[in-house]
């Protein structure tokens, strides 16, 4: 019963896939993998934009969209009448053909690497070997797109925003990838789906989830700051930051194009959040053993939106940073802390009970000795970065 | 501790999500078109022209003196004069405008018109759904739709209709006086002044 619940998806695409003529049989089966894939998360961009306006409003003490249809629900479907039946416009200068790809290069790419992403048990459009490899690859794509869509639309705004975003997405790349690479090492694989079945075992009835380690933490947390930087999301939204450059790299952009560019920020925000849950949180996994009876894509999916609403949240606390501020922050404090990570998760593996002693006694200290590796470099990075931020009283040279 | 402030921010963020569900008091919003601000009272939007009594052709206070068209800074007043006259509130003879346009969409809410009248004829109106789903001639506004009684004026503002309403009073009441000077005085010579005031009196018509 509770695995046929489970299987639902893959029981019935099966079933499809049987009821087509053999030489159709492998289009179908991709087919069916890709669209699902398209209209499920489409569907979850239209619920998020509808949510972060409702959640945004309230943090602001505002009721946020509540006109269209039953407490506003409906609102995305006005947007999209809105934004469909707006005039498209390219600027006469623009790079017509560059200028017309980039929204589609950037949808594709973000699209693609919803490939890896197990959003269930056997529910994984390709299994690859180096799945996590494959979908910063791919990632790594959508900088290409908006330098495209920067360049190519002959504006000084978007330029600027281009650039911004190309630094910005290039620097935190890198403690994205790095905090992975403690997950990946522990795994000894690369591929997301091997990664979430190494989770979902259980000791007791807690699962084998990595945020449940002091590195799998820490490097939790570093990755999420890093996920949102390389989406572009509040607080680190510099590259579209309305008060100096309006929009950024799509100001050029209208009517649909403009609403692809909003798709596909969206998209990437859950991609990441979905590999976010893939390497720490156990995937589709469900933390207690006598919670499994649950659907593993109710859990993926479940987890996906308590992501999105810490996404909200976050942008509805902080205020956005300056640039030199972000770069400070990618590498003075993330790369040092992803790299102790990375040592913490090393340690981590051979302090194996032979080393420490089995029963609780030895997992605590295994615990606590991994915490301390991360915790006191923690403090004392802190306290340097604190002591080499001078905060002075303001002198000008022409103004006084 | 670094990324204390962080924590402080959200919790304070999380007070307001939560608390806007449970203390209605903390929204700010105004439902608009079911709840609405009270208006102020000095509220202005768009001029309207104010007709005393009834009859809004009769009663218009306007004389087509035209100032207010050329002082209106964006020019949105539009005054075409009457070839005939009609007796004003005191009894006196004037002209009144033919035509009289405002451009909704050019006006600018300045109030110059309304200070420059001697007339008392055009005042500040305080409504302002004035959209409409005609943008040529919705917009334009003519004679029929800018007149309004004086006692909508009393009804939107108050204290400066009963202001206006009071100086026209005495305006009113010295003019009786004057009127009433003048024909003692007619009476006292009767034959001498009837022969000098006929012809006098049709002289503005001619002029035209």
């Amino acid at each position: 019963m509770s695995s046929a619940a489970d299987q639902i998806w893959v029981i019935l695409k099966h079933w499809i896939v049987l009821h087509t003529p053999e030489p159709f049989q492998t289009l179908v089966s991709i087919v069916l993998s890709v669209a699902t894939i398209i209209v499920v998360f489409a569907a979850l961009f239209a619920l998020t934009t509808v949510f972060e306006r409702k959640g945004l409003g309230r943090m602001q003490n505002r009721y946020g969209p509540n006109r269209v249809g039953p407490f506003g629900v409906f609102q995305p479907l006005a947007d999209a009448v809105k934004s469909l039946t707006k005039e498209d416009i390219v600027p006469r200068s623009a790079d017509h053909v560059i200028h017309y790809l980039a929204p589609l290069v950037l949808v594709g790419v973000v699209f693609l690497t919803y490939a890896v992403l197990p959003i269930g048990r056997n529910m994984t459009a390709v299994n690859l070997d180096a799945g996590v490899l494959f979908f910063f690859a791919v990632g790594a794509g959508t900088e290409l797109a908006i330098f495209m869509a920067g360049w190519s639309s002959h504006n000084k705004y978007s330029l600027l925003g281009a650039m911004r975003a190309i630094a910005q997405m290039v620097s935190y790349e890198i403690p994205l990838i790095l905090s992975s690479v403690a997950v990946i090492m522990t795994a000894g694989t690369l591929s997301t789906v091997a990664i979430v079945e190494r989770q979902a075992r259980y000791t007791g009835t807690l699962a084998h989830w990595y945020v449940f380690t002091p590195w799998g933490l820490a490097g939790f947390i570093l990755f999420m700051i890093a996920a949102t930087a390389e989406t572009n999301r509040s607080p680190f939204d510099l590259p579209e930051g309305e008060s100096e450059i309006i929009a950024g790299y799509f100001i050029e952009y209208s009517g649909f194009k403009f609403a692809l560019f909003f798709l596909a920020e969206y998209l990437e925000m859950f991609a990441v959040s979905g590999l976010g849950i893939t390497l720490f949180l156990g995937g589709w996994s469900s933390p207690f053993s006598f919670l499994a009876w649950i659907p593993s894509w109710i859990w993926f999916f479940g987890k996906l939106l308590a992501f999105i609403f810490a996404f909200i949240w976050i942008r509805g606390t902080l205020p956005r940073l300056r640039m030199d501020q972000l770069m400070n922050l990618a590498w003075k404090f993330m790369l040092p802390m992803t790299l102790i990570v990375i040592f913490s998760a090393g340690i981590w593996r051979f302090l194996t009970p032979s080393v420490v002693g089995s029963g609780p006694l030895g997992g605590v200290i295994r615990w606590l000795v991994c915490a301390l590796l991360i915790f006191v470099p923690y403090i004392l990075l802190a306290r340097v970065l604190e002591r080499a931020r001078k905060i002075e009283k303001r002198t000008y040279r022409f103004a006084d | 501790m670094l990324g204390e402030g962080i924590i402080q921010g959200l919790a304070e963020t999380a007070r307001n999500f939560f608390g806007s569900y449970v203390n209605k008091n903390r929204l700010v919003t105004v439902q608009y078109p079911e709840e609405r601000h009270e208006l102020p009272e000095a509220t202005r939007q768009f001029p309207f022209l104010l007709y005393d009594g009834s009859d809004a052709d009769a009663g218009l206070r306007c004389v087509a003196c035209q100032i207010c068209e050329k002082e209106c800074p964006p020019r949105c007043i539009h005054i075409e004069k009457s070839k005939d006259k009609k007796p004003d509130f005191v009894g006196k003879q004037q002209f009144y405008p033919a035509v009289f346009d405002i451009d909704v969409s050019v006006c600018m809410s300045c109030q110059i018109c309304v200070e420059v009248c001697p007339f008392d004829a055009i005042r500040m109106d305080n409504e302002f759904e004035l959209s409409t789903s005609n943008r040529f001639g919705g917009l334009l506004w003519t004679k029929k739709e800018l007149s309004k009684s004086n006692e909508y004026y009393r009804a939107i503002h108050p204290t400066e209709a009963a202001e206006t309403d009071e100086r026209r009073a005495t305006e009113l009441a010295d003019a009786q006086a004057k009127a009433a000077a003048a024909a003692a005085k007619a009476a006292q010579q009767p034959a001498a002044t009837a022969a000098q005031a006929s012809p006098a009196k049709p002289e503005p018509a001619v002029q035209k």
